[in-house]
């Protein structure tokens, strides 16, 4: 058996080779599923009846979809440049920050102003939580994945402290919450959802615009390649990580914006609940490739609003459908190996033809 | 005076048992590196192992029965790890992120049932710390003895894996090789070392290491069961390896120093001392992302990390 590189897969090869990982992933689910003691058949069609069955449903699995897609997108930006930002979850938690900071802390924003206005607080607080680790990989080489990730757990403190202390709501009867946005700084809904849905299909389409089209997010994509090639091109490699890394925090605080704004109408500790970690699955499934984001959050929407929904109709644990989020990551993870090389089996040698080469 | 050092000496006992965690996933994760292996999912195999180990010592009572769990299903989490980087070539960071994901919602899920249980007297005996009463008899030595020594076995067993891992890597033939494999893979493999195997058996050992770290977590430190109960400190381990620069004997430092970190904010608070008690539960976290910075800007070519560290091999794209 020899193990050679695949010199140009074809499109159609890695659909097959996706394919075949996206059914090993179910095969192996099953086996996981089964094993402990329930029928896969009726898990997966409660999981779909749970996500899809109503239009109720529905709309849950879409609030699902929203934090996904904007936070993959910003981590996207992240990996397109190998800077393996983890920390998502401390950037969510820092936008949501600066927004509840502008909706609840400062008197006298018209109106009309608040929504922008929270948004871009939101965008550059999560923009510059993350310029810290951009600042030190770009000047020392500092390892970005434990910066970002140490963060999260400063973040988490952070708002954890105000919680609980200097913003607590005197109003709440005791219980540890910060005070309601003000109307103004709820996201308007459309067809029962809020815009976050609109925001989040646009943001899709500005960041393939941009890591398409634009010098800056070709720049990105050479800095991932290769710093020596980017440094050669003439490119200015600490700028360029640094401005990936602002839209990378500012994205991802965006998605903190979003939540507060238009789903707890409050900050919270549990605002950024996972979509930090689940958004770094859902990218690399995407393949680093922004439309597919999407897709694959929309896929992912599905298994958590189904695992939670599996919880209540079957008594599932949902900490099942987290064992199946790395399983499903695993066998998607591993099918790259063949969409990069081929196996070739070789044929003993005929003795006959032993040592004498043609 | 003698309340003063009793305090030192209270304080850096328990240093000693909240490092024993770290210590353990810092050498696990100085196996995988040293085998050119960046691997992410040491958090992921901590909660692996904390929760085997703890169902298992609910379940039989057997302290040998815990730790063999528990190593056994680190293990397993680093073999799955192994499988994709070494044989599927898969991305390192990505794939230690997998694992990570996958460990805490096993642990999750694994851990449910049990949720805030806690093991019973007859079990939690085989971990007392031990006592040696002469030691308080000694000046000045015996304190500092006595932080050391009156520990329970679990704690001399991360001790005796740390100077064995030291001896191994620096003066074993095998520990020159493994070295080899993480310096220059194409080196090593030219010299007739079979990588792959190396590899396993070392990324294999880390994940059981780490697995036993996850259980001191959860059998003896806690000593129930709750949710994420490593709280980073898989993480805090992957960055102590910098700070350590990769050596066994230097972990034993690193670990007690977080140690203390992840402890001092309770002792403070037992003092009746007014600090932000959010502020110090940020400390190890901070402290941590302080080493990186710093062990990033006094970069010294002592203290570098081993040169193919990441990179997937593969001998026909050289």
């Amino acid at each position: 058996m020899q193990i050679v590189n695949r010199s140009g897969t074809s499109t159609k090869q890695i659909i097959l080779i996706r394919f075949i990982a996206i059914l090993a992933a179910i095969v192996v689910s099953s086996i996981f599923i089964g094993f402990l003691g329930y029928n896969p058949f009726t898990v997966y069609q409660n999981m779909l009846k749970g996500s899809l069955g109503s239009t109720i449903r529905f709309r849950a699995t879409l609030l699902e979809m929203i934090p996904l897609v904007v936070t993959s997108l910003g981590i996207l930006i992240a990996f397109k440049m190998k800077f393996w930002n983890i920390g998502g979850e401390g950037q969510i938690l820092m936008g949501a920050f600066a927004a509840s900071f502008v909706a609840l802390r400062i008197d006298g924003i018209p109106d009309f102003l608040m929504l922008p206005l929270i948004f871009l607080a939101g965008f550059l607080m999560g923009g510059l939580w993350a310029l810290i680790p951009a600042y030190f990989k770009a000047r020392f080489g500092a390892n970005e994945t434990i910066m970002t990730l140490m963060l999260n757990y400063i973040a988490l403190q952070f708002i954890t402290y105000l919680q609980f202390g200097p913003w607590r709501d005197p109003k709440a009867m005791g219980f540890p919450k910060i005070a309601n946005f003000p109307d103004s700084a709820l996201l308007p809904k459309l067809f029962g959802i809020h815009i976050g849905l609109i925001i989040s299909i646009l943001l899709v389409v500005v960041v393939t615009w941009f890591m398409r089209n634009t010098k800056k997010g070709f720049e990105i994509a050479v800095v991932g390649e290769s710093f020596a090639t980017a440094r050669y091109a003439g490119m200015n490699v600490s700028q360029v990580i640094l401005f990936a890394m602002l839209l990378s925090g500012g994205l991802c605080g965006i998605t903190g914006v979003i939540q507060t704004s238009g789903v707890n109408k409050t900050l919270t500790m549990n605002i950024s609940s996972g979509y930090g970690f689940s958004a770094i699955i859902t990218t690399w499934l995407s393949g680093l490739k922004a439309p597919m984001v999407l897709l694959v959050s929309f896929l992912f929407a599905i298994l958590l609003q189904g695992g939670s929904y599996i919880q209540s109709a079957l008594q599932i644990p949902q900490s099942a459908a987290d064992v199946l989020q790395g399983m499903i990551l695993f066998c998607i993870l591993g099918s790259e190996f063949f969409v990069r090389y081929k196996i070739r089996f070789r044929k003993k040698e005929h003795p006959n033809n032993g040592g004498v080469s043609p | 005076m003698t309340n003063t050092l009793d305090f030192f000496v209270l304080f850096l006992k328990s240093a000693v048992v909240a490092g024993t965690p770290l210590l353990f996933a810092i050498i696990g994760a100085i196996y995988n590196e040293k085998a050119g292996n960046l691997n992410l999912g040491i958090e992921g195999m901590m909660l692996l192992g904390a929760v085997a180990g703890f169902q298992a010592a609910l379940s039989t009572q057997n302290p040998l029965a815990s730790l063999l769990s528990a190593c056994v299903f680190g293990a397993l989490g680093a073999l799955i790890y192994a499988f994709l980087t070494v044989t599927l070539r898969t991305n390192q960071v990505v794939t230690g992120l997998a694992l990570t994901i996958f460990g805490s919602g096993m642990a999750r899920f694994w851990g449910q049932n049990v949720m805030g249980q806690v093991l019973s007297e007859s079990f939690s005996r085989y971990f007392r710390p031990l006592s040696f009463p002469f030691l308080a008899k000694i000046p000045i030595l015996g304190p500092i003895l006595s932080v050391f020594l009156e520990q329970d076995l679990f704690v001399y067993f991360g001790y005796a894996i740390a100077i064995l891992s030291g001896i191994y890597l620096y003066n074993t033939r095998w520990g020159l090789n493994l070295r080899a494999v993480g310096g220059n893979t194409a080196a090593a493999d030219a010299s007739g070392i079979n990588i792959t195997l190396y590899k396993y058996v070392h990324i294999l050992m880390g994940g059981a290491l780490c697995g036993l770290g996850g259980a001191y977590l959860s059998v003896v430190f806690v000593p129930s069961w709750q949710e994420n109960i490593t709280a980073g400190r898989g993480w805090i381990a992957v960055a102590l390896v910098i700070f350590t620069s990769w050596n066994p004997y230097k972990a034993l430092w690193g670990a007690l120093l977080f140690g203390g970190l992840d402890i001092v904010g309770f002792r403070i608070q037992s003092l009746n001392i007014p600090v932000n008690q959010y502020f110090l539960r940020m400390l190890p976290y901070l402290a941590t992302l302080m080493v990186i910075i710093i062990g990033s800007i006094r970069k010294s070519s002592k203290h570098n990390p081993p040169k193919d560290l990441g990179n997937a091999y593969f001998r026909e794209e050289r």
